[in-house]
């Protein structure tokens, strides 16, 4: 926090770490998308940038938001969400083979962008409500999972595995962070980890071999895993140091796929090498930390599980699109956040931020009183 | 935990604790993907490197240019010439290929089997590998492609460079002929992907085989940089080519030339050597086919007038061509009965015949008394008959042989063949019988066994000329060996050196070819050789029964410098239609504008040169071909 006698009081209250440190991993965000569009602003990175600014505004200006306002609202804007989610279903406009977005005339919203915030508030809501003594009871599990199942449900019809692998994560961390039984989430991983080899062998030879490809991306190194392999490729090629800005040959000769969307991170590798992806790794780290530390010096329960919720969200958001860059994780097309092109993500996390700096806000100013 | 009330104070306990299991977790997913990241990195960096570079960087190799043969005095005999050519880049090609394909064909008068051709090679070929459409098209085609290529994307005409001989047939089977690849050659090299490349040429006949790996040089490469999409985004710094090596011949141009255009329109071969050192001036059979057609790909038509051509213009007569030596041996016979102490002065009478058990050879005269000298000089057969018969066959076949009838020479020429001389043991050997009189009375005058070919016939008369055992060479830079003498008393040599040029210049059978030239005398001995049956002088009638006439020569007779045989085939008689072959070719070294002005009326009488004859041949050919067709 700035403190100084020139700069307004409401302006010097502003968390100015996180802001530049988002600001930063943005502005490298463009200096990347100028690179893959062959050394051009056009047609990413000013588009990235006024997108950028806006919604950095939108999230300062959410941070005059009370908390009790944003409880207020939790409820109604988780319910007007999933009605947008079932409109999708209905008036979706298709895209790349799935319906993901709804058309409002001159905007066109993706209803389960909203959701990522929405279910972890809500959750966080619901548990804030749920006395200490009936946590362990079924009282305090089924309606938490209807709220989550229901949204993931529709959002995995779209189809967007990628999105609904997020929203349940980040509805399970609530939940896990609430207090609700061990055995409720080491059971379910038990499981899958058991019955994964035994589901592997009824699949069917196709849905088989994606999994083959996920594992082995080189044996189908033009099919399938091509994606992977050229992202490996990219990554691997940019060595330590990488092989320099605008010099990039898997992005700029077209040879690394979706390099400016859901493979950004590849293309930056290769242009700015282990040191660019480490420095971008812990400039994410930083953001995270941040909001967990809102959880943590959180006053009330509902703060405490939202700010950690929320700071879940840009984790999985950022760790499943390096996972799936890497190699480590089937492509399953979730962006990088604030790097790759596109509004969607850079909504979500700003949205994010904004509700984790009004909680933040609070904790300041009733800290001050009290 | 269990059964116990939970109070607030136990929910943020657990809260605190579950926080630090997902902080954790997070730092843990962040380290995996840090490590993750830095094995890719920089442990597999390199290999990743690698893959990048193989899919930035195409080559496409540029084929070397073709090293120039060049004569001893350093004229060309083949080199390249720009030549135009028109190709397609699958890649680059925006139409359908069967849209880009028609227009070319309407421009370059292309037929329908060509652009079948094309169709198929598009559809196999890769990318950024050109596709041939045509080559060797001429200036106005080359023009006519070249306005249209905004509208014709992915075409491509070029200049490329085409093998030419400018002496054409003169050379043809000295130096073979280039042509593209074959796929059991493209296989014997491991799959070059040079000898795939459109107008890619290697060696197939001659010496442009044998001199391969010399005139081929090293391919560059253009390397560029393709996008996935395989399209062209620059060219990096080319990896240039070398040509191939120039490889200079012992041969002399002007003299290949002249020899080929004084043989006319019949068939035979001449080979002239330099005397002091074996170097093989002129190499020459005729009449041949035109190398520079086959070099662009040779048409139907005059594959056919080639083969269907009596004289056999396919045929490599100086390396392939066998034949008896006839009289030509006879100078060799002189020496090896004078090494065997036969005294020169000793006289046979020649009655027009002599008679060997019950079978009567006839000579071509009734000589009379024949020393060895008027012998050699008149080319009497009898006496030969009656020496050969008094002398030991082994021996002499063996002198004959080592002065070079039936022996091998190691030159840079694919196939050759060496043909024979027949001595006791070798007939004991092949045809499991005793040597008779009459077999040395055949031999001795070189008919029978008898087999030589047209080099063998020059390297005779270069040994003993030089009294040193001659080897003949081609290629200049070759390491030169030094000559051993020959294995005779010099006085023979002398005595048979002058016999020789009695033949020429006193009363013997080639008088009729002296030189033209004032203080040059000739040296030489002619030879007609049976092709049908002996006793029977056939040199009227039909062409194919007539004798071959041969003439074997070296000049200047008392210092000699050059060596020469010459094999007409179904020529007649030597004197007639060899010697003054040798004769004006012999002068062209020492006389240019003297031999010209004897081959000039000639070819005034046959109907223009080589060259003119060649081209209306062809045309005549593909007329009436055309009119039976």
């Amino acid at each position: 926090m700035i403190t100084s006698a020139i700069i307004p009081r409401p302006l010097a209250r502003l968390p100015w770490r996180l802001i530049f440190l988002v600001a930063a991993i943005a502005g490298f965000g463009l200096v990347v998308l100028y690179s893959a569009a062959g050394g051009s602003m056009q047609p990413w990175a000013v588009k990235q940038a006024i997108i950028f600014c806006a919604f950095l505004t939108v999230a300062v200006g959410m941070s005059w938001l009370k908390e009790s306002t944003i409880k207020a609202l939790t409820f109604p804007v988780y319910g007007l969400t999933l009605l947008m989610l079932i409109g999708v279903e209905g008036l979706g406009f298709v895209s790349k083979g799935a319906q993901r977005w709804l058309d409002l005339g001159p905007i066109r919203l993706q209803p389960s962008e909203f959701m990522k915030p929405a279910i972890v508030l809500t959750l966080a809501r619901f548990y804030e409500l749920v006395p200490p003594g009936e946590i362990r009871k079924w009282r305090a599990i089924w309606p938490a999972l209807l709220l989550l199942g229901v949204p993931a449900f529709l959002i995995l019809t779209q189809p967007d595995l990628g999105t609904c692998i997020m929203v349940v994560l980040c509805g399970v961390t609530v939940m896990f962070l609430a207090g609700l039984p061990w055995w409720l989430f080491a059971g379910p991983a038990a499981l899958v980890a058991v019955a994964a080899p035994i589901g592997y062998g009824m699949l069917h030879g196709y849905q088989r071999k994606r999994i083959d490809v996920f594992l082995n991306p080189e044996s189908d190194p033009l099919g399938a895993g091509y994606h992977i392999a050229q992202s490996k490729i990219a990554i691997g090629s940019g060595g330590i140091w990488g092989k320099g800005f605008l010099h990039g040959s898997q992005s700029h000769l077209d040879y690394l796929p979706e390099g400016h969307t859901d493979f950004v991170f590849a293309t930056m590798a290769e242009e700015w090498g282990l040191a660019g992806g480490v420095l971008l790794i812990f400039a994410f780290a930083m953001v995270i930390r941040w909001g967990m530390k809102v959880s943590a010096n959180a006053k009330t329960r509902f703060a405490q599980l939202a700010a950690a919720g929320l700071s879940a969200t840009i984790f999985f958001y950022v760790s499943i699109n390096l996972m799936m860059v890497m190699g480590l994780a089937p492509v399953v097309g979730v962006p990088l956040p604030l790097v790759s092109f596109g509004g969607s993500a850079v909504m979500t996390v700003m949205l994010c931020l904004g509700l984790l700096m009004a909680l933040e806000r609070h904790q300041r100013t009733t800290s001050t009183i009290g | 935990m269990n059964g116990k009330r939970i109070t607030p104070v136990h929910q943020s306990l657990t809260f605190s604790r579950r926080m630090v299991l997902l902080g954790g977790a997070q730092v843990l997913v962040g380290s995996v993907l840090i490590g993750r990241m830095g094995y890719l990195a920089v442990a597999q960096n390199q290999k990743y490197q690698l893959l990048s570079e193989s899919n930035r960087v195409q080559l496409i190799p540029v084929p070397p240019r073709r090293g120039w043969i060049i004569d001893r005095n350093g004229k060309p005999i083949a080199i390249n010439r720009s030549s135009f050519r028109v190709d397609i880049i699958p890649q680059q090609l925006v139409d359908k290929p069967e849209t880009i394909v028609m227009a070319l064909a309407k421009l370059l008068q292309l037929t329908s089997d060509e652009v079948d051709r094309i169709l198929t090679d598009l559809k196999q070929g890769r990318g950024f590998q050109p596709v041939q459409v045509a080559e060797n098209v001429t200036y106005e085609q080359y023009a006519a492609v070249t306005v249209r290529l905004p509208d014709l994307p992915g075409v491509q005409a070029t200049r490329g460079f085409s093998r030419y001989y400018p002496d054409g047939p003169a050379v043809a089977h000295l130096l073979g002929y280039v042509g593209t690849a074959n796929a059991k050659e493209y296989e014997a090299e491991k799959k070059n992907p040079l000898l795939i490349i459109p107008g890619f040429k290697i060696g197939k006949q001659g010496l442009e085989k044998t001199l391969e790996p010399y005139l081929r040089g090293t391919p560059g490469g253009q390397r560029v940089e393709v996008t996935a999409r395989g399209k062209l985004v620059k060219e990096l710094d080319p990896k240039p080519d070398r040509s191939g090596n120039t490889v200079q011949l012992t041969i002399d141009q002007g003299l290949q030339q002249y020899a080929a255009r004084r043989m006319g329109d019949q068939s035979g071969a001449l080979v002239a050597i330099d005397v002091a050192s074996g170097d093989v001036l002129a190499f020459v059979s005729m009449p041949a086919f035109d190398p520079n057609s086959f070099s662009e790909g040779i048409g139907r038509t005059e594959w056919k007038m080639l083969s269907d051509n009596d004289h056999i213009p396919l045929l490599n007569k100086v390396a392939q061509g066998l034949y008896p030596s006839g009289s030509t041996i006879k100078p060799a016979m002189a020496l090896a009965f004078l090494k065997q102490g036969i005294d020169p002065k000793r006289r046979v009478v020649c009655n027009g015949g002599y008679q060997i058990g019950n079978r009567y050879f006839r000579c071509d005269a009734v000589h009379g008394a024949m020393d060895m000298r008027s012998a050699v000089e008149r080319s009497c057969n009898t006496y030969f008959w009656a020496t050969g018969l008094i002398a030991d066959a082994e021996q002499t076949t063996e002198m004959v042989n080592y002065l070079g009838y039936g022996q091998h020479f190691d030159l840079p020429i694919p196939t050759q063949r060496f043909g024979t001389m027949p001595s006791p043991k070798w007939l004991e050997k092949k045809y499991h019988r005793e040597w008779q009189g009459y077999d040395s009375a055949n031999t001795s005058i070189g008919q029978g066994y008898v087999l030589i070919n047209p080099l063998q016939l020059a390297v005779m008369p270069a040994r003993l000329a030089a009294g040193k055992l001659i080897q003949p060479r081609l290629l200049m830079r070759a390491p030169r060996k030094p000559l051993p003498d020959l294995d005779a008393d010099p006085a023979h040599l002398a005595f048979v050196r002058d016999a020789m040029a009695a033949v020429v210049n006193e009363h013997g059978t080639g008088v009729g070819s002296k030189l033209p030239l004032d203080g040059i005398l000739m040296a030489g001995k002619t030879g007609t050789a049976q092709v049908f049956r002996l006793g029977n002088r056939g040199h009227e009638g039909n062409w194919a029964l007539r004798d071959h006439a041969l003439f074997i020569a070296f000049a200047p007779a008392d210092k000699p410098r050059y060596a020469m045989g010459c094999i007409i085939e179904h020529g007649g008689f030597g004197a007639a239609a060899a010697a003054p072959i040798v004769r004006d070719s012999m002068t062209y070294l020492f006389d240019k504008q003297k031999a010209y002005a004897a081959l000039d009326p000639l070819e005034k009488q046959w109907g223009g040169t080589l060259a003119e004859r060649n081209a209306r041949q062809l045309a005549a050919f593909k007329s009436a071909s055309r009119a039976s067709a």
